[in-house]
């Protein structure tokens, strides 16, 4: 083989990996992300029934019902609209009334949402930034979450 | 007054590293041989400064001295003594200033052992080992200081988040960082070479110890964090693809890699470039992982506390050295002399498909771990791209890699011989196709691609021990014959075997976890007994137990298998003093055949707890792979031939084994 012949057989090996990865890459892209929506997004985005989609906002006060077996359902709302969220399973640590929580799971309706895994922070006053976000724009964000750089007490607003 | 002189160490090592790196920049500058011993000096002095900072940041925990604000803010006088120590580094100040420490340490390690190295070429790399620890003490002074003092000050501190109160992860952040900050080495030394424009096989034969033991490290790192977040976070998982494991993971794939070219930079003088252009991106994943961790600007699982203007600072150094390594790269490897090419069937091939494949990985990753950011910065959409785009993406390029392992150490250099590696690896073969077929038979469930995964995790561990054996000629020559081989055989093929066999190990954990993993939520009551992936577990109740700093209700559930008691699990949920945090802390009956899991949840209405109860089978394997794939490396690093030096030197001198942080 010549050292022209065995470049191009590197190179051909090179483009073919390549070619390959940007497909599952892309192809991946296309099926596996999951969008973030706040209830007032779910509201005014038509989001199609049946995809898989993560809904953040703050868990509703006195909205937590446990059932009999290992179901709770509870609302999640950022200030404008509200959506019911019903979850099969352990809830996290810090799952809190009036605290900020991610849901992942699927919408059944715009107003109903079967959630399969819960997602609140390990970190009392953090918020996840996304609902942060989304609670600044329905105008209900009360101040500043994350306490990593301000030396303030731990046990602060619990926003 | 400890504290002080701690607050004072830490500037004047900000001093030193300037003058480290000043004075490498004069020495290439003015060609000033007398301004080459400057360096190492200064490698030194950064290191016991240094020592002295983080010593007294450890005494001011360990003393509970509350008028540091890092202390006040992270400790807490009523917790154990190992998390008063292990909370210096359990925080964002702490764990910045032990990063430098690890670096000015590597820096001195070359001062010290490097006496062998071209002298131009150690001054170079000692000056940008300077560079690096200027700029992240810099960050530690102006954005991070431990020291900074309270006045006046509380009597209490706040305590440390719980979840980090853990064995665990008092060790997981030295190790991780030891492998991050180790790459620093393998950077250093590219950008050095580039700034000479030459390179030689010398220094790949220099470069690669300390990859290896920043490679040995972080896999290691990344093990114990994985483990921790099997046991401690109570999901019952073990690798979650969250952005914050990506960013250890992502220079972990580029570091395996580096570690395999750079073996055929020294052994064949070639894919020098590759492998000058893989130490930049090693480092610079490494930055961007402690980047990722530090700025918050992903959301994760793990982010504790985040600060996006440090992120800024950390994103300028980032920008700094990956863009000037890069722009340095550009400009000056055209200058490298490139080494011969060889046959597309040889040793130098397969390692470079090992190089293409991680490489191709670890992109794809990179794309998953960046892609919401980037779509946010150009959309506005927030998006998350979880397991199954990982999934999709990584596993399809890890079976072909893992396939072919087992060529390549066969391989002859040059021009290999493929038909009869293939031969030799027949054995092998056989042996994984019927584990494979005895996989699918034990098993009624799972992918049926599953059993498929338990033969390749086969083939590479008879693979890696076929070799052994060849080499030996095991059958083919008296015993005596084989045991005078296996003697004489270098301790860096052994190396090979052993983490070649310890990826096998992990895959068939990896394997069998996921796809037979028996997972259950329910509402359990006393005294009734449940059957649950063939044990019989039975409720007890619930007590209430006090420890250190905490509070638990602890629920008892007895396991029996066919009658006889096996264990009782004791997962609790704790409620800690300081501060006032609720975890959960499952319950974990371990074995060879697989973990039996519990966590405990809420009481619930009927007078029962909802629980969640798992069943893993042979997950332990993930991290003994772990464990053996780091214990190759070790072995390979005390082969007499990687120890530090020049290839003449046969002074057998314990180097490598006092340097390991």
């Amino acid at each position: 083989m010549t050292r022209k012949q065995r470049r191009t057989v590197f190179i051909l090996t090179g483009m073919t990996v390549i070619a390959f990865a940007a497909f599952l890459v892309l192809s991946a892209l296309q099926d596996s992300i999951v969008f973030f929506y706040s209830p007032s997004d779910v509201e005014t985005k038509n989001i199609e029934a049946g995809r898989r989609v993560r809904i953040g906002g703050l868990v509703g006060q006195g909205t937590v019902a446990k059932g009999a077996g290992t179901q709770i359902n509870f609302d999640i709302s950022d200030g404008g609209s509200t959506i019911q969220v019903s979850y099969n399973g352990l809830l996290p640590d810090l799952f809190r009334e009036g605290q900020g929580v991610i849901a992942e799971g699927r919408l059944e309706s715009p107003r109903k949402f079967i959630a399969d895994t819960i997602l609140a922070k390990h970190d009392e006053n953090y918020m996840p930034p996304e609902v942060a976000d989304s609670l600044k724009k329905q105008g209900v964000w009360r101040g500043e979450g994350d306490q990593a750089k301000s030396v303030k007490p731990r046990s602060g607003p619990a926003l | 007054m400890i504290v002080e002189i701690g607050h004072f160490a830490l500037i004047l090592a900000f001093a030193v590293a300037l003058a480290q790196m000043g004075s490498a920049a004069w020495a290439a500058y003015q060609s000033d041989d007398a301004a080459l011993s400057i360096a190492p000096s200064a490698a030194m002095a950064q290191f016991g400064l240094l020592i002295i900072a983080f010593s007294a940041l450890v005494w001011a925990y360990v003393a509970s001295d509350f008028s540091v604000a890092n202390v006040w803010q992270n400790s807490h006088s009523a917790k154990p003594l190992i998390y008063k120590i292990s909370g210096a580094w359990g925080n964002h100040e702490g764990s910045m200033l032990l990063w430098v420490l690890i670096l000015a340490l590597f820096g001195a390690a070359v001062a010290a052992f490097g006496e062998n190295l071209p002298a131009r070429l150690k001054t170079n790399a000692l000056g940008v080992q300077g560079c690096i620890g200027a700029a992240f003490l810099a960050f530690v002074i102006f954005t991070s200081n431990p020291f900074a003092r309270l006045d006046p000050a509380p009597f209490e501190g706040q305590g440390l988040n719980p979840i980090l109160q853990d064995p665990a992860l008092a060790i997981h952040p030295p190790l991780l960082y030891a492998g991050y900050v180790g790459f620093s080495m393998a950077f250093s030394f590219a950008i050095a070479a580039l700034l000479e424009g030459r390179i030689s096989a010398a220094w790949a034969r220099w470069v690669r110890p300390w990859t290896l033991v920043a490679w040995m490290f972080l896999t290691l790192g990344i093990a114990m964090g994985s483990w921790w977040a099997y046991y401690e976070l109570g999901w019952g998982g073990w690798w979650f693809w969250d952005p914050v494991e990506n960013a250890s993971f992502m220079p972990w794939l580029a570091g395996t890699a580096l570690l395999h070219s750079a073996v055929v930079m020294e052994k064949r003088d070639a894919l020098k470039v590759w492998t000058v252009l893989l130490a930049i991106i090693t480092f610079a994943l490494s930055l961007m992982g402690t980047f990722l961790v530090r700025s918050g600007v992903l959301t994760s699982v793990h982010a504790f506390a985040v600060d996006p203007e440090r992120g800024i600072f950390i994103l300028a150094i980032i920008a700094f050295f990956a863009g000037g390594g890069f722009a340095l790269f550009a400009w000056r490897a055209p200058l490298l002399r490139q080494g011969g090419i060889f046959a597309p069937i040889s040793r130098e091939a397969s390692l470079v498909l090992n190089n293409l494949l991680l490489s191709t990985a670890c992109a794809a990753v990179f794309i998953g771990t960046l892609y919401p950011l980037a779509l946010e910065a150009l959309t506005g959409a927030k998006i998350s791209v979880g397991a199954p785009y990982f999934n999709a993406v990584f596993v399809p390029l890890m079976i072909p890699l893992l396939v072919a392992v087992p060529f390549g150490p066969f391989l002859a250099w040059k021009r290999g011989d493929i038909l009869g590696v293939a031969q030799r690896l027949v054995f092998a073969a056989g042996l994984s196709i019927l584990a494979a077929i005895v996989a699918f038979a034990i098993t009624q469930r799972g992918p049926a691609l599953a059993p498929l995964g338990i033969g390749l995790g086969t083939w590479l561990i008879i693979g890696a021990l076929s070799e052994l054996a060849s080499r030996v000629k095991l059958f083919q020559a008296p015993l005596a014959e084989n045991w005078r081989r296996l003697c004489s055989l270098p301790r860096s093929s052994f190396g090979t075997t052993i983490a070649h066999l310890g990826v096998g190990v992990a895959v068939l954990g990896i394997v069998s976890t996921t796809a037979w993993r028996s997972e259950h939520i329910m509402v359990m009551k006393p005294g009734e007994p449940v059957d649950f992936a063939g044990y019989t577990l039975t409720f007890k109740g619930i007590t209430k137990r006090e420890g250190a700093n905490y509070v638990e209700d602890v629920g008892e559930f007895v396991a029996t298998q066919n009658g006889r008691e096996i264990t009782s699990l004791l997962p609790s949920k704790r409620q800690y003093t300081a501060p006032p945090t609720v975890t959960t802390e499952a319950a974990i009956h371990p074995s060879l055949a697989g973990d039996f899991y519990v966590v405990l949840g809420e009481a619930n209405a009927g007078g029962g707890v909802v629980a969640r109860l798992y069943f893993h089978p042979l997950i332990r394997l993930i991290w003994i792979g772990a464990c053996i794939m780091f214990l190759g490396g070790a072995l390979s690093l005390s082969d007499r031939r990687l120890r530090i030096g020049a290839p003449a030197r046969r002074r057998a001198s314990p180097k490598l084994a006092s340097q390991s942080p």
